[in-house]
Formats: C-alpha cells, sequence, structure tokens
C-alpha cells in the first residue's frame, strides 16, 4: 500500500498549485500514515470495528489518485427539496459549489487557505491521511452577532468520474459571538466500495450556537469515517444528531472539549442498521472548567447481520467542578444474528458533579407486542410502531422544528 | 482544603504493619529454571507437577507485562525478588498445632486468627497461608467427616494428585496473562478445597494470607472445587508489614462449580497500603476466575478492596453451563495515593445464564479507582440477563473516580442493563444527620455504610462486621 500512497502523492504533487510550504506538511503526514497504517482493533478505540480489516475486505485496490483540475456536472435529483437552504457541493470529493444565497453575503467570510498544521493531539492515522490528501481547504467563518437564516446543506456526493477509491474531505468553521449555523450534512452515493474520510473542525466562541445533523440515509455500499472537532467557549451550544443507516460502514467520531463556562454539548445518535452493515458512534466529550454540561442519547434497531457499537467517554477535569454529564445508550435487537457493543466511559477528577450513564439492550418486549396485537394490530404493524416510537424519542430532541419534520419525512417516522 | 490535608495525615496507623522475626528459607533471587527446581524440589512435588511449572515459565519467556491499565507503577524487575520464603520450622511440617512455632500463633493471634482449636467459638475453618507455605489448617477431623478435602495446595499435590491433575490450570490455563502464568510457573502454596458431591459445608472455609518476608513475592494458588449439588462458602483475608519497598502479590484462585453446585467467595483485602505520601504498600495484581461447568450452578464474587497500593483484579465468571449464574459484588475504597483497577467479567456461554454486578467505589485523598468490566454475552447463550450497577463516590477534588464497561450482546434473546452513578455525598444528607446529632465524622460515616449495604450484606456475619469497621477505618480524616 505504501508504494500506491507514495505515487499517487506525488501525482497530486505534480499537478497540483500548492506551494512548497503546503508541500512540506503534507509530505509530514503522509510519511505519518505510511508509518501508522490504518486502525486496527489493537487501539482500543478500534476495538469492536476493525477500520483496516473491513476495507481490506471491501476495497481491492485501493487507491488515491483524483484529478480536481476538472469539474464535474451536478445532478440536481440529489438536492434536497421543500426547505430553502445554502449549499455547498463536494461530487468525488471536489468541491464544486459554495452557495449562500439567502444571507447576508457581508456576514459569511469563505477563507481559501490551507491550514498547515492541526492543533490538538490526536492518536487518529486517518486524520494523517485525510491531512495528506485533500484537496482546497475552506474555512468558513461567520461573523459576531448573524445568525444564518437558512440551514446550510454540505452535500456528499460521488459519480461514476471517480477516479480514486478513497477520498477526504475537509471543512474549517468558526462562529463568531453570538452567532448561530444549522448545518445538515447530506450524503447522496451513485458509486460504491469507496472510503469516504470527512473531517470538521469547529470553533465555536462565546454565545454561538452549533446545530450539526448528519443524515446517511440512503443505502450504499461505502465506507465512510467522520471526525468533528469542537472548541467551545462560554455560553456555547453545540447539537449533533447523527442518522446513521444507509452506508455499509460508517464510524462518527465526535471530539468536543468545553473550555468555556456554561458552554453544553448534546449529542443524539440513531442506528437502523440491516445486512451486513457496521456502525458505530465514538464520543469524546472533556469536560474541562466548571459549570458544563453534556448529554448523549443513543439508540439502535439492529436487523440482520448488523453490528453496532457505542464508545462514549465522558471527561471530567479536575477544575470541572458542577459537571453534569449523561450518556443513554440502548438497543433492540431483532435477530439472532445482530450484535450490539457498548463501552460508556466515566473519567472524573473532580468530586462535585452528576455523571451518570445508562446502557439497555435486548429484544423487542413481547408483551407490549401482545398489547398492540390485541387491540387489532397485525404482527409486523405491532412491531414497526414500537420501532417507530422508539427512534422517534431521538429525534423529538431535534430542538429545530423545521429541520426535525424534514428528518421526520426522511426516516419515515409517523407522530 | 487544608483541614483535609491535616485529617490525612492523622489517618491512623495500619494495625497490621508489624513484622514477626522469624528464621526464614529463602530461594535463591531470581527467576530461573532453577528456582522453580528449587521450589518444586523442597515441596518434594511429583515430576508432572514440575512440567506444569516449566511449560509455564516457557511460556512466561515469550509474555510481555500488561500495560494497558489505568494505574501505572515503575518497572518490576522480577530478578530481584525471592520466589519462595518459608519460616525454617516448617521445613519438616509439624504434624500438629502443637507442634507449630509458637512465634507463628503469635502472629496469628495478633491478627484475630485463633488457630487452636479451642477457639471453637469462631467455627470457621481456617488455612493460614504465611509468606509461602501453609503453615495451619485448623478443624481438619470435623471436614473430613464429611468427606471434605480442605488442606494446602501442597499437600493436595502429594495426597489428591488425581484431582489437582483433573482441575489445576482447567480455568486459567497456564497460556493465560502474563501474571497468571508467572504464578503459574513459580507459585508456591495456597488452599485447595473439595466438596464432595451433595454436601454442604457445614462452616465457612478460611484461608488468611500474611506477607512477612521482605524482598519476596507472595504467589498462592487456590483450587477450589465444588461437586454435583454441593455448597460452600469461602473467606479470604490478607494482611502485610508496613514497609518502604513495593512487594508483589500475584495470586490464582480458579474456582469450579459442577451441575447444581454453588460456590460463595469472600474476600476482604487489607494488604498495607502505603504510608499517606505513598510510599511502600503491596501490588496486589491477582487472577480470580470461576467456572460455572455444570447447569444450575452458581458462582458469586464478593470483595471488600481496602488495603495494596495498587490493586489489579477482575474476578469472573464463565457461566457455561445451563442456567447457571455469576454474582459479583464488590466495595472498594482507595484513599491517600492507594490506585485500584477492579471490575469483573461475566461470560454467558449457556442458555438461561444471568449475572448480576454491583459495584461501590469510594476514593479520597489523591487516590484514583477505576472500575473496568465486561459483560459478554454469547450468540448461543439464549435467553440470558445481565444487571450491573456501579456507583461512585467521590471525596475532595485530588481523587478520581473512572467507570469502563463494556457490553457485548450477541443475542437478541438477551437483555443487558447497565447503571452507573458518580457523585458526591450531598450536603443535605450531611446536614441532615448533623441536624440530629452525630459529627460530620460519623455522619459520613452512616452514609457511606449505607452506600456500600448491598455488598456488605452480601458478606457472612464475622466478616461483615470487620469489612464494615474496615471501612470507616480506610476513610477516617478523608471527611473535609
Amino acid at each position: 500500500m505504501s508504494e500506491q500512497l507514495q505515487s499517487d502523492f506525488d501525482k497530486i504533487v505534480k499537478i497540483s498549485k500548492f506551494s512548497d510550504e503546503e508541500i512540506k506538511f503534507k509530505k509530514i503526514f503522509l510519511n505519518n500514515f505510511i508509518k501508522r497504517g490504518f486502525p486496527n482493533r489493537k487501539q482500543e478505540d478500534w476495538k469492536f470495528l476493525d477500520i483496516s480489516q473491513i476495507i481490506k475486505k471491501n476495497i481491492n485496490d485501493l487507491s488515491f489518485f483524483n484529478d480536481y483540475s476538472h469539474s464535474n456536472k451536478i445532478d440536481p435529483s440529489i438536492l434536497v427539496d421543500g426547505l430553502e437552504h445554502n449549499k455547498i457541493i463536494f461530487i468525488n470529493g471536489r468541491i464544486e459549489k459554495i452557495d449562500f444565497n439567502f444571507e447576508d453575503q457581508n456576514k459569511i467570510e469563505i477563507i481559501d487557505e490551507i491550514k498547515k498544521d492541526i492543533t490538538f493531539d490526536y492518536e487518529n492515522s486517518l486524520i494523517d491521511l485525510n491531512s495528506a490528501f485533500t484537496d482546497k481547504v475552506f474555512k468558513i467563518l461567520i461573523k459576531k452577532n448573524y445568525s444564518l437564516k437558512k440551514p446550510l446543506i454540505i452535500y456528499h456526493s460521488t459519480n461514476d468520474k471517480i477516479n480514486s477509491t478513497n477520498i477526504n474531505l475537509r471543512l474549517d468553521f468558526e462562529l463568531g459571538e453570538n452567532s448561530c449555523l444549522k448545518l445538515i450534512d447530506y450524503f447522496a452515493d451513485n458509486t460504491a466500495k469507496n472510503f469516504i474520510n470527512i473531517f470538521y473542525n469547529f470553533d465555536l466562541q462565546k454565545d454561538s450556537v452549533l446545530k450539526n445533523y448528519k443524515i446517511d440515509k440512503f443505502r450504499n455500499d461505502n465506507l465512510k469515517y467522520s471526525f468533528n472537532n469542537i472548541d467551545q467557549g462560554n455560553n456555547s451550544v453545540s447539537e449533533t444528531f447523527i442518522l446513521s443507516t444507509g452506508s455499509d460502514y460508517l464510524k462518527n467520531e465526535i471530539n468536543c472539549n468545553l473550555n468555556g463556562e456554561y458552554s453544553s454539548a448534546f449529542i443524539n445518535g440513531v442506528f437502523s442498521l440491516k445486512e451486513n452493515q457496521q456502525h458505530e458512534i465514538r464520543t469524546t466529550i472533556n469536560h474541562l472548567v466548571e459549570k458544563t454540561k453534556s448529554y448523549q442519547l443513543i439508540k439502535s434497531v439492529l436487523g440482520k447481520n448488523s453490528k453496532s457499537a457505542y464508545q462514549g467517554r465522558i471527561y471530567v477535569n479536575s477544575k470541572a467542578q458542577k459537571t453534569d454529564g449523561y450518556q443513554l445508550s440502548k438497543a433492540i435487537l431483532l435477530d439472532e444474528t445482530s450484535e450490539f457493543n457498548a463501552k460508556p466511559e466515566l473519567e472524573i477528577y473532580a468530586d462535585d458533579v452528576k455523571c451518570s450513564h445508562g446502557s439497555a439492550s435486548g429484544s423487542l418486549d413481547e408483551n407490549s407486542i401482545f398489547y398492540l396485537m390485541s387491540r387489532g394490530l397485525n404482527y409486523q404493524q405491532s412491531k414497526e410502531l414500537l420501532i417507530n416510537g422508539f427512534l422517534l424519542d431521538v429525534v423529538e430532541k431535534i430542538t429545530d422544528p423545521e429541520i426535525k419534520n424534514l428528518i421526520k419525512t426522511i426516516i419515515g417516522l409517523k407522530e | 482544603m487544608d483541614t483535609r490535608e491535616k485529617d490525612i495525615e492523622k489517618l491512623k496507623d495500619y494495625k497490621y504493619g508489624f513484622t514477626t522475626d522469624i528464621e526464614n528459607i529463602k530461594a535463591p533471587k531470581g527467576l530461573n529454571e532453577d528456582v522453580i527446581k528449587f521450589i518444586s524440589n523442597i515441596k518434594k512435588e511429583p515430576q508432572w507437577m514440575l512440567d506444569f511449572r516449566l511449560n509455564a515459565f516457557e511460556r512466561l519467556k515469550l509474555l510481555k507485562e500488561p500495560n494497558w491499565q489505568k494505574p501505572k507503577y515503575p518497572k518490576i524487575d522480577y530478578q530481584d525478588l525471592y520466589y519462595y520464603s518459608a519460616p525454617k520450622s516448617m521445613k519438616d511440617k509439624p504434624k500438629s498445632l502443637d507442634e507449630l512455632d509458637p512465634k507463628l500463633l503469635d502472629t496469628y493471634k495478633k491478627l484475630g486468627i485463633p488457630l487452636q482449636e479451642q477457639a471453637r467459638l469462631n467455627g470457621i475453618a481456617v488455612d493460614a497461608v504465611f509468606d509461602s507455605v501453609s503453615v495451619a489448617t485448623t478443624f481438619k477431623g470435623e471436614l473430613t467427616k464429611h468427606g471434605i478435602i480442605f488442606c494446602s495446595m501442597s499437600e493436595a499435590i502429594q495426597k489428591h494428585p488425581d484431582l489437582v491433575k483433573k482441575y489445576l490450570g482447567t480455568v486459567i490455563p497456564v497460556t493465560d496473562h502474563f501474571f497468571a502464568t508467572l504464578n503459574s510457573a513459580v507459585f508456591t502454596d495456597g488452599s485447595f478445597v473439595y466438596i464432595p458431591e451433595g454436601v454442604r459445608c457445614p462452616m465457612e472455609l478460611s484461608t488468611y494470607f500474611r506477607i512477612n518476608a521482605s524482598e519476596t513475592g507472595q504467589f498462592e494458588r487456590t483450587l477450589i472445587i465444588a461437586d454435583k449439588g454441593s455448597y460452600v462458602s469461602y473467606l479470604e483475608g490478607c494482611t502485610a508489614p508496613m514497609r518502604d519497598e513495593n512487594q508483589l502479590h500475584a495470586a490464582n484462585v480458579e474456582l469450579i462449580a459442577l451441575d447444581d453446585a454453588e460456590i460463595k467467595y469472600s474476600t476482604v483485602q487489607n494488604w498495607y497500603p502505603g504510608d499517606e505520601n505513598g510510599k511502600g504498600g503491596i501490588y496486589n495484581f491477582v487472577t480470580k476466575r470461576g467456572l460455572c461447568k455444570g447447569n444450575n450452578s452458581k458462582i458469586s464474587w464478593t470483595q471488600v478492596e481496602t488495603g495494596s497500593a495498587i490493586t489489579w483484579k477482575y474476578p469472573s465468571c464463565i457461566l457455561k453451563g445451563d442456567n447457571s449464574i455469576g454474582e459479583f459484588y464488590s466495595i472498594a475504597i482507595t484513599n491517600n495515593h492507594q490506585k485500584a483497577d477492579t471490575g469483573t467479567k461475566m461470560i454467558h456461554l449457556g442458555k438461561n445464564t444471568k449475572s448480576k454486578i454491583i459495584s461501590k467505589g469510594i476514593s479520597a485523598g489523591f487516590s484514583d479507582m477505576t472500575y473496568r468490566g465486561l459483560v459478554d454475552i454469547n450468540s448461543k447463550a439464549k435467553n440470558s440477563s445481565n444487571y450491573t450497577q456501579c456507583d461512585s463516590l467521590l471525596m475532595g477534588n485530588k481523587c478520581g473516580a473512572h467507570t469502563v464497561p463494556y457490553i457485548k450482546n450477541k443475542n437478541f434473546d438477551s437483555n443487558i442493563a447497565h447503571e452507573a452513578t458518580t457523585s458526591k455525598i450531598s450536603e443535605e444528607q450531611l446536614h441532615y444527620c448533623q441536624q440530629r446529632g452525630l459529627n460530620p465524622e460519623e455522619a459520613v460515616g452512616l452514609i457511606v455504610n449505607g452506600f456500600c449495604k448491598e455488598v456488605l450484606q452480601q458478606l457472612p456475619m464475622e466478616f461483615a462486621v470487620e469489612a464494615q469497621k474496615l471501612v470507616g477505618i480506610s476513610l477516617e480524616g478523608s471527611v473535609g
């Protein structure tokens, strides 16, 4: 693999317009990745789902080279109907369109610069891979006191023009004081067996609000990894919702640093999986100062041969008194071949805190099914009704009513 | 904060910290084939036992010390330890308690363990292990009447080789992790219990472990077999003298429950925890594992962990028989610079298996406590269930409490429920108690005892009282 990496990298450098300094940094990341390789189950964070094995099994020839000098045609059928929105469209890893038509253009700045370094500690070689092979990194800056009128949808799309089997994307966001951004990640894949590696970096200033909804709905054979790094200032709020049902493999990782007092983080997730799908959510919430709050709710419905994993970690620094941390993960196993793994972890160094977690897994409650059937529903209907209610609970946590309705329609949940 | 630190200094002395001045026979320092042969030789072991040890030693050479645990410790030089130490008077085994070295009897009297059979009031059969050898086993006569075998491991190897050969290493194989394999190579003594079919052991069996000599490691091995339909309750207690150096204690405990049998294993661990600055103390790296081999069998672990500089152990249950039950009740208390990484593993293999985990952790001072557990329900373990509850209590903001549960559910008929909370003693509760005339220390004692009640209830009566006192002593001075 390392020869392939090296030669694809050389090809990219040859046709790109990167400066010498950029290339120097990219080379460091490339070498780091070559040294470490894909993460495997020997690493604690990858214990449940071993990505190096999964990639080996699904993708025969890994290749990394894409020619980003030509633009792709945007297929309008992928766009979301019934909701006015701003757009960023990625096709095969190339940004085709950035469109903030609904907004005050003076309040949003798009900075086209490659961030040379990664400022936080990470032990994740996929970030090395991402940093070595991303095309362009844009930073989107929302200025002070500005709330976006419409949500921003980022489309992640692939088509048959794709050259490589691996795509790396990166976006940076900075939310100025008292600003607000609603961001939807929307996946529309038209290819199979690609490994897509996404890295977002969010910087939330004082009083800002970030709402991020990740929607992976349509069944596809791709493997995806998404990493969100969120830094939060005083009184800022981040809300992340993950719908994890479409891809063959998807791991969402969220690293959230609560650096400011009264800041809070909410993470809600839904897994609804069948046939050979393997999905995972891993969260790390670092409570670093006093009076911060975090809340996590993850629910899984697991069909035949599917597997979900939840690894949640709450870290409370010794300074972070008055922390309130909560994690709950629940799973319904529908088939004898389904599997649920969880590792809800608490690491606490302060005494005046309220931290708890819970995890429950099992089959659908036969008594409830009996109750519904005795009222005239058939077995299938009762089952669906119970699952509907089980998942609706998480979707109801979404604070934006418009987006909540959109997501309900996408999942097909009834009230 | 200052008063709290002062209070910590006032902490009561470790009352078991004395040493007994007694002549010892030691194996030469270091770990090599010759030392293993020396141990095997001095214990007059048969060839198969020596082979077992050498096999383990071969395996050990390939293994590396694990390092994933939370409490880190300085590297142990395994060549700088004595692997065998025994009181000289034990060389030719005394035939009865009357011939036992009076100094030894004194030691156990000081520890509050009467070895003389006159002390019948207690009604507990005791096997006392001093450094590397078992010095005395009480109540032999009465136990033999029921066909129960309760003796030291070395004796069992001599007298009941068939049983030992059949079961030793079946739950913890020589191919296990580093410390378990080390133990298999150099284990010195320990207790052996066999309860025959259909016998309900009429009294509590107990082993008392004592480390006395310096620069030694204690490696005992306990094997308990409960044959079909039998029941036994077994207690274990430990103490060690106060020393500046860290001493290693790496024991293996294997439990085997056949059809309809029940084993209840209770531990009150009070090894020397080191002084208030974290100097000295025992490294307690113990492997305990029970196998519910037969159908309808039950294994229950209860532990009160208050001692040791570092505790690192996970008493586990392998629920292989259908309808078998595994239970784990634990209180772990760390104060000053103590560290603990403890918990359990429940591995469900048979149908309709059930397990329950109740873990209470209390950390004070500068200590660090981790609950680490695994619940694994196999795809064949239909209709199994697990319930886990682990609560932590923190006293002060210089200590840590961590919870790391691993939950694996591969069976859709089975249920796993897990709950954990971390909190401190609430001001309201303290206020309420103080209003009714308790001083802060008493109030904390009361609240902590209530917090631990679910676990303390599981202990046999005599131990419960001792454990309750121990909980109080361990936390003394930690209230700020």
